[in-house]
């Protein structure tokens, strides 16, 4: 049995995901499947998929061993919505931002896999911030389908795609109402009349007129809505309102194959059993608890524990924060989430279940928990080790492998970091440190 | 606010902040200037139109024991004690004796701080629900707003202010207008406490900040319009413009409260200008680059003021050297980075860079979700500093929400720390503050319990939320 120490600041190793099996022992291990964390535990991944992990695992013979006494061995973190890969200075900087287009004629059919950048800055930041995964969302601008949303690693490699088409986004909230012409009523007319052109061009695609210049819908965009209303592509709904929310449940009664996903849901917790009954899964805003618009007013903290209570399979995301690039924050939301079961009145997660919501719980939303988010036999090996508790903010991430390839402990940040730790020059200018 | 709110507002014909010219109506309007029979400096106007009529609740003699004290100027004390009485702290030590009518709180496993302090809020003038009629941020109609004062689009029921107490332990924070302009006009600082006006939450004594903006916002908002300023080029000449001929009123106006004559025109702008150059009012500064800090800081003392704090500060880790040396502040995010050009080089040891370098640095929200959970922003700042090497104690952290901001804020004779006379503003939690599972139990102002998170009698509800569809659920 080989023996490696365990880096911290470890120089990046490329070593390709092959027959090499690696063991992290002695950590306090936790899967991401809800949970709690177990100590003393062992996690084996081998291929760049999770061989074995948590208590009474024992390192197979020949495996690389990691030791991680004293740390925490988790699964990566999967942020559930997200424009990384998308834009390098976020909103301020246009000319970078593949997150929305304000003049296409195309809606649906936006596709944002092939615009994805692995080597954009943000990702980098937020690999080392303990993020493995991510959902990538176009933004609607022009049309109430935002197109086509990926599921990405945050590997240092040239690719990042590990679903692309992965979800269609669409928005049936204010926001819907303002981009389909000023109301609700225009939005729901929009988006029956989109699925029922999709359904046109199903019947005859010859005859479908989806290249005109008055075109409503394109030929790609009635492809794209058929892969909704045929199941195939998960739809990403973002509503805050309860009763947004109910007119969304009420959708597959015309559209039964539809598979809903519903983003934000900030009023969730007062239809929780009913999107429990419709098995509808949420990737919630984690602690939206203001009434930030007239469709948020009920908005509460307790919103994600009552949903996860009454049964929904809750995910938690940054969507109605301010907090763009960072989507490590998540897990400061997750901590939260704990904290406020002690909190009189309040309705909070245990820690395994707060965890789950940023690891299993995005996946299992898209329908990808037999892929990524937590470390059980077949998943991908994204494996963070912590210095601690990954919800407590002490806490940082030391090493990360991403698909059982080790990543560099390296960022952009780090480097202006080390540059900047003595703020005046030596010998030469800083541009030569 | 610091991404919406600007840009949107309609263009004004008029180029210039509106000016008034009333005229004070006194004996000695018209009369000569006489040396020494003005009537007298800073007496020529109100410089308190809009006074405070805030008030104390009432509270009891409360002492807290057996728990864990930061004093927000770096002092702890772990089974300590604190008292409070007539709204003033009376007394923190290792032992502290209790009056007889005193109600006694045992703190183990708590601990004991000094209210939160936010130096940068929009709470109240953009508050929740976030519509355009509630917008009240950014005057953007004009690159100067000297004029404007942010108490005047301050709405008291934003449900914001009871998120801001209940989750953040916050007790004091200043309101700003927004960064669309180069001047954006005065800022208030507030006692977090529901009223039905404005006024009546207004802090007792504070002085008034100006709000200034560098970068691209401004540049950004007017060169949309085609309209100076459109470059950074543009930002500093419109300012220095405006210095300069805020020098000439103050000198005006200096001469005639000191000697008399006739009274120089009022202009409701150039009054706050002045109030700068006088000492009197703090120039708060949104400022990203460590580059235009540098330029800002030259600016100010060609005109003869200083800058109290840059706001934002992403850069500021790469000239904390400087910031030390011209006693400039720097009120920073923890981790925000990214969302703009400007904060492309943000990093999360910002805040413990300075602190390492002897720079006055602290914490701030800018964001009515983040100043609900200051002590959560503390304690990442504080661990990016450790990776890096920068030992920093807890207690010397907490500084950067208590003593830090209230000392930028001109108020840390009054509040900022749990020293005996301040006003009795502390929180006490259910943990360790630094710790992501702890929150506030229970927050005084002013002596007054006004959160306690074991009576659903003492969370405030603003007027917005009462009747709400689920609200009354919804805490």
């Amino acid at each position: 049995m080989k023996r490696a120490l365990l880096l911290l600041a470890a120089a990046f190793v490329a070593a390709p995901a092959t027959a090499q099996t690696v063991a992290i022992v002695n950590g306090t291990v936790a899967l991401g499947d809800g949970s709690d964390p177990v100590p003393n535990g062992t996690v084996v991944f081998r291929d760049g998929r999770i061989v074995a992990a948590g208590a009474g695992v024992s390192a197979p013979t020949g495996a690389t061993v990691v030791d991680a006494r004293g740390k925490w061995v988790v699964a990566g973190t999967v942020a559930a919505f997200t424009d990384l890969g998308l834009v390098d200075g976020g909103y301020g900087v246009p000319e970078s931002n593949d997150a929305s287009a304000a003049s296409t004629p195309f809606g649906a059919s936006l596709d944002v896999a092939p615009a994805i950048n692995p080597a954009s800055v943000p990702i980098g930041n937020e690999r080392l911030g303990g993020v493995t995964r991510a959902f990538v969302a176009p933004r609607p601008d022009d049309s109430i389908f935002g197109g086509q949303g990926a599921v990405i690693d945050l590997g240092n490699d040239p690719d990042p795609i590990t679903r692309a088409r992965a979800f269609q986004f669409v928005e049936l909230g204010e926001r819907g109402a303002v981009i389909s012409g000023g109301s609700r009523p225009a939005t729901y007319a929009a988006l029956r009349d989109a699925f029922a052109q999709a359904q046109d061009y199903r019947r005859n695609p010859s005859g479908f007129d989806g290249r005109g210049r008055d075109a409503l819908l394109k030929r790609a965009d009635a492809q794209a809505l058929l892969d909704v209303l045929d199941g195939r592509t998960p739809l990403l709904v973002h509503a805050e309102r309860a009763s947004d929310i109910r007119a969304v449940l009420a959708l597959p009664r015309e559209y039964p194959k539809l598979r809903l996903v519903l983003l934000g849901a900030s009023e969730g917790w007062m239809v929780a059993d009913e999107i429990a009954r419709a098995r509808v899964p949420v990737i919630a805003s984690a602690l939206a608890d203001l009434p930030a618009s007239f469709e948020q007013v009920a908005a509460t903290e307790s919103n994600v524990g009552r949903l996860t209570r009454a049964g929904v399979v809750t995910a938690i995301s940054t969507v109605g924060l301010n907090t763009a690039p960072g989507e490590h924050v998540v897990h400061q939301y997750a901590g939260n989430l704990v904290a406020i079961a002690k909190v009189p009145g309040k309705t909070g997660l245990t820690w395994g279940e707060a965890f789950a919501a940023i690891t299993s719980r995005p996946a299992q939303a898209m329908g990808m928990d037999a892929e990524i988010g937590s470390l059980r036999p077949g998943r991908r090996a994204d494996v963070v080790i912590w210095s601690g508790d990954p919800l407590e903010l002490s806490s940082s991430p030391e090493a990360v492998w991403i698909d059982g390839r080790q990543q560099p402990q390296t960022s952009r940040q780090r480097r202006l970091r080390d540059r900047y730790l003595t703020p005046t020059e030596g010998a030469l200018p800083k541009a030569y440190d | 606010m610091l991404r919406s709110g600007v840009g949107t507002a309609v263009a004004a014909a008029l180029m210039l902040a509106a000016c008034s010219n009333a005229r004070p109506q006194s004996a000695s309007a018209e009369a000569p200037a006489t040396k020494g029979k003005g009537p007298g400096r800073n007496k020529g106007y109100s410089h308190d139109p809009f006074p405070s009529t805030y008030k104390p609740y009432p509270g009891v003699p409360t002492l807290v024991r057996n728990v864990t004290i930061y004093d927000g100027e770096g002092g702890r004390i772990d089974n300590g004690a604190a008292l409070f009485a007539d709204g003033k702290v009376v007394a923190v030590g290792q032992t502290v004796d209790a009056p007889a009518n005193a109600t006694v709180i045992d703190g183990a496993g708590k601990w004991l701080t000094p209210g939160v302090i936010d130096i940068h809020s929009h709470l109240g003038n953009g508050p929740s629900p976030q519509v355009d009629a509630h917008d009240d941020v950014n005057e953007a109609t004009a690159p100067v707003t000297a004029d404007v004062w942010a108490e005047h689009g301050v709405w008291p029921q934003d449900p914001g202010f009871g998120r801001a107490l209940a989750n953040g332990g916050v007790t004091t924070l200043q309101i700003l207008p927004g960064s669309a302009n180069l001047f954006g006009g005065r800022t208030v600082v507030l006692k977090n406490v529901y009223a039905r006006t404005m006024q009546a939450m207004k802090f007792p004594g504070a002085p008034y900040g100006l709000k200034m903006a560098c970068g691209e916002n401004p540049k950004r908002v007017y060169g949309g319009k085609g309209r100076k300023p459109s470059t950074r080029m543009g930002n500093v000449a419109a300012d220095r413009d405006y210095w300069a001929k805020a020098v000439a009123y103050k000198r005006k106006w200096d001469k005639y409260e000191d000697d008399g004559g006739a009274a120089p025109d009022r202009d409701i702008g150039y009054d706050t200008a002045r109030g700068v150059l006088a000492g009197e009012i703090l120039v708060q500064n949104h400022c990203y680059r460590a580059d235009e800090m540098a330029i800002v800081m030259d600016m100010a003392k060609e005109f003869g003021y200083r800058v109290t704090a840059f706001h934002h500060a992403v850069e500021a880790y790469k000239i904390a050297d400087l910031l030390k040396a011209n006693n400039t502040c720097a009120a920073v995010w923890a981790d925000w980075y990214g969302f703009k050009m400007e904060s492309y080089d943000g990093i999360g040891e910002n805040l413990a860079l300075l602190q390492k370098e002897g720079a006055c640095g602290f914490i701030h929200s800018d964001d009515e979700n983040g100043i609900q959970r200051l002590n959560q922003e503390v304690a990442k700042a504080l661990a990016a500093g450790r990776r890096a090497g920068i030992q920093i104690s807890d207690e010397q952290a907490w500084r950067w929400l208590a003593i830090g901001p209230a000392t930028a804020l001109g108020i840390a004779d009054k509040t900022g720390s749990l020293k005996p006379g301040k006003m009795a503003d502390a929180v006490l939690w259910n943990g360790n503050p630094l710790s992501v599972y702890t929150r506030p139990e229970k927050v005084w102002v002013d002596g007054a319990l006004l959160y306690d998170a074991n009576d659903p009698r003492r969370r405030p509800m603003s007027d917005f939320e009462l009747g709400q569809p689920g609200r009354e659920n919804a805490r």
